[in-house]
């Protein structure tokens, strides 16, 4: 193979990842000089078109910013205004709602594990492909994404955009019957997801290791999904409301999302490895298990090995749907009323695929005066552009299409979430001189 | 040779092109039946043009939307929109009644690196539409229906009534009644009244019913604020 020294590659529309975006890799002397993702998602300005909006339709409004992870969306944007408003929410809904995040983690999941991710390790373009040659673990793969949007349509109404969510809690809480249906099918989704995360670890990973600061939301006890207090691995810790002095966004020109780092220290990373290397002592004894026999260790800084991270998260998610079921008890009433009071509200969930933030301003007659949504994706962009450039570097001998193809892949490993880059892939390889 | 399936993408949650992968029973039979040409959400490979059936999803905001939706109505022999995005502007749309450069100030400090237009438009305003599928997101149970419909060469069958009509079909007793607001008389079916059978009124998320008066389309101005009246 000729080496050339100046090359420009573009991947011009990355797949399987949610949203449109592209990436643009410069070198030149034979190394990366720059890389780019591109965020060529419209902007759709929630942030402003919030503005003037009454409290009450804001989980309505910001489920729409993500079609894949919607409730994340509407219990950040709760806890923001229940915060904003000193309300305190009932155990019984807050489990409620632990019980609808579950669903949504489980669905998103095994979206992006047997969708989105698994074609690449296995050498199949899509998941149509992969079921070409091995139907039946597609067909696992479906039954568990399946199992994840019962809960979402059981306790949420509809498993995108579920209509029975509102501040204060919910609009009806779900029978003790209706949910003992749901247990049946998760007893079988717990089998499915143990599957899961054996066939994933004896995937081929790629040597490669970072080391950026982690950050996740930590509640000491249970692994933190719907509720926490933002923290690093590296020490740092601050109550959601200090959210904006730590994390400083930018704009770059390249993208419509804006792009974060942490004041004084620089680019890190949120999402599963963040949270599984805070937390994973506070996962449920079989998911830990699981996640041994996978060969994970008390942290994970490869992001190829992600996905067997996501599977054990789902082991988790399947297993606390259970408990939650179990201990069920309808609560009565279904929510508590919100009194407005002028002011700042702030909250923050994880998402599936990180951390997610919301600040609200609203006044004394509880219409929305400002509006702030930090999303994962935007939060993990410079991460992501440092990583490919380490992973790139070594790979240039690859030639356009196999570089392209790596690039991309690795770019899937962060299941980045384009289209919830509220404020924002293409490969483009551009070597030169 | 299998019929070519195409979904595109436009400003969009995403949420109505997941609704095709979230039909979990049935997405490998469609599979069978048709060839995936272009869905980058799922598949990295991409087959060009003509496309027997394309999706699209989104509201057109900038000028290369508006170049693309060209393309894709000159590639397409049929072209079906699907969700409220792209039947009716979304969401997005409400930024029709502002001052976008506001707006684009508003989440951004350098308004000047962002491409957009002044308003989120319909699909239909822009190509003609064979069929479109409504709501924010759409039904599932519609969008297999319309699929199936298509592929063996009959006419979609969509509701026309009122999301009433599917309280009364499901047993649902009516909001109304209670005093809570509700849309249902207004808003298309196709959802299976899913708002008030958890006690909430409707919304509207599927747009305003054929043949609800004028006046009435004022009340959509949430995710379909750009219907066409
Ligand atoms: S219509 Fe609603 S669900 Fe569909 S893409 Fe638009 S915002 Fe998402
Ligand atoms: S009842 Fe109305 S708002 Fe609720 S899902 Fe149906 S159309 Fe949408």
């Amino acid at each position: 193979m000729t080496h050339r020294l100046d090359r420009s590659l573009q991947v011009s529309a990355l797949s399987r990842v949610e949203g449109e975006g592209a990436m643009r890799l410069v070198t030149a002397g034979g190394r990366v000089e720059s890389v780019a993702l591109e965020i060529y998602e419209p902007p759709r300005f929630f942030e402003a078109l919030l503005r003037g909006r009454t409290m009450g339709e804001v989980t309505d409004i910001t489920a729409r910013i993500c079609g894949i992870c919607p409730v994340a969306y509407q219990m950040s944007a709760c806890h923001a205004m229940e915060d904003a408003c000193g309300t305190n929410i009932p155990v019984p809904i807050q489990d409620l709602r632990r019980l609808l995040y579950c669903g949504e983690w489980i669905s998103s999941h095994a979206l992006h594990i047997y969708l989105l991710h698994a074609p690449d390790f296995l050498g199949y373009d899509s998941v149509v492909e992969l079921a070409q040659a091995h139907r039946p673990l597609v067909e696992r793969g479906l039954r568990l994404k399946k199992a994840g949007n019962a809960i979402l349509q059981t306790v949420g109404g509809r498993a995108i955009h579920p209509v029975n969510v509102r501040l204060g809690g919910f609009y009806r809480s779900p029978s003790r019957a209706e949910l003992q249906e749901l247990a049946v099918t998760l007893r079988s989704a717990l089998d499915d997801a143990l599957a899961t995360v054996r066939w994933v670890a004896g995937f081929d990973f790629p040597d490669f290791a970072h080391e950026h600061e982690y950050l996740a939301l930590v509640s000491p006890g249970c692994y933190a999904i719907e509720s926490g207090v933002p923290t690093t691995d590296r020490g740092l810790s601050f109550p959601v409301r200090d959210f904006e002095s730590h994390v400083i966004e930018e704009q770059v020109p390249h993208s419509t999302a804006l792009h974060a780092r942490l004041a004084g220290r620089g680019r890190y990373l949120t999402g599963p490895l963040a949270r599984y290397s805070l937390s994973q002592q506070w996962l449920s004894p079989l998911a830990r298990m699981a996640a041994a026999q996978a060969g994970l260790g008390e942290t994970c800084r490869n992001p190829f090995r992600s996905i067997v991270v996501r599977a054990v998260e789902t082991v988790y998610a399947v297993e606390e749907a259970l408990r939650l079921i179990d201990g069920y008890v309808p609560p009565q009433p279904a929510h508590v009323d919100l009194i407005p009071l002028s002011g700042k509200g702030f909250g923050a969930t994880e998402a599936p695929r990180g951390t997610l933030f919301h600040r609200y301003e609203i006044s004394a007659s509880g219409d929305i005066v400002s509006a702030r949504i930090t999303p994962p994706t935007s939060q993990n962009q410079a991460a992501i552009e440092d990583d490919l450039r380490l992973f790139a570097g070594p790979r240039l001998e690859l030639d356009d299409h196999e570089l392209a193809h790596a690039c991309e892949s690795a770019i899937r490993c962060y299941d980045p979430c384009i289209s919830c880059a509220t404020h924002f892939l293409e490969l483009t390889v551009e070597r030169r001189l | 040779m299998k019929p070519k399936l195409a979904v595109w993408k436009f400003a969009s949650c995403d949420g109505c092109q997941l609704s095709l992968l979230d039909c979990e029973d049935e997405l490998l039979e469609i599979a069978a039946h048709v060839q995936i040409a272009h869905f980058l959400e799922a598949s990295s490979a991409s087959v060009c043009g003509p496309y027997d059936i394309s999706l699209v999803e989104g509201s057109v905001t900038t000028p290369l939307d508006v170049e693309r939706i060209r393309q894709v109505r000159a590639d397409s022999k049929q072209l079906i929109t699907i969700g409220a995005c792209a039947t009716a502007g979304g969401i997005q749309a409400l930024r029709n009644f502002a001052d976008v450069d506001e707006f684009r100030s508003i989440v951004y400090a350098r308004p000047e690196f962002i491409d957009t237009l002044a308003e989120s438009t319909p699909i239909a305003a822009v190509v003609p539409v064979d069929y479109e599928l409504r709501g924010c997101p759409i039904d599932r149970g519609q969008l297999l229906e319309t699929l199936s419909a298509l592929l063996n060469g009959r006419r979609p069958r969509g509701p026309l009534h009122s999301v009433c009509f599917e309280c009364k079909t499901r047993g649902t007793t009516c909001v109304l009644v209670k005093g809570t607001p509700c849309l249902g008389p207004a808003t298309q079916a196709g959802c299976g009244a899913l708002c008030p059978a958890y006690g909430r009124g409707c919304y509207g998320c599927f747009g305003p019913a054929t043949g609800a008066p004028a006046h009435a389309k004022k009340v959509f101005n949430l995710f379909n604020s750009g219907a066409p009246s």
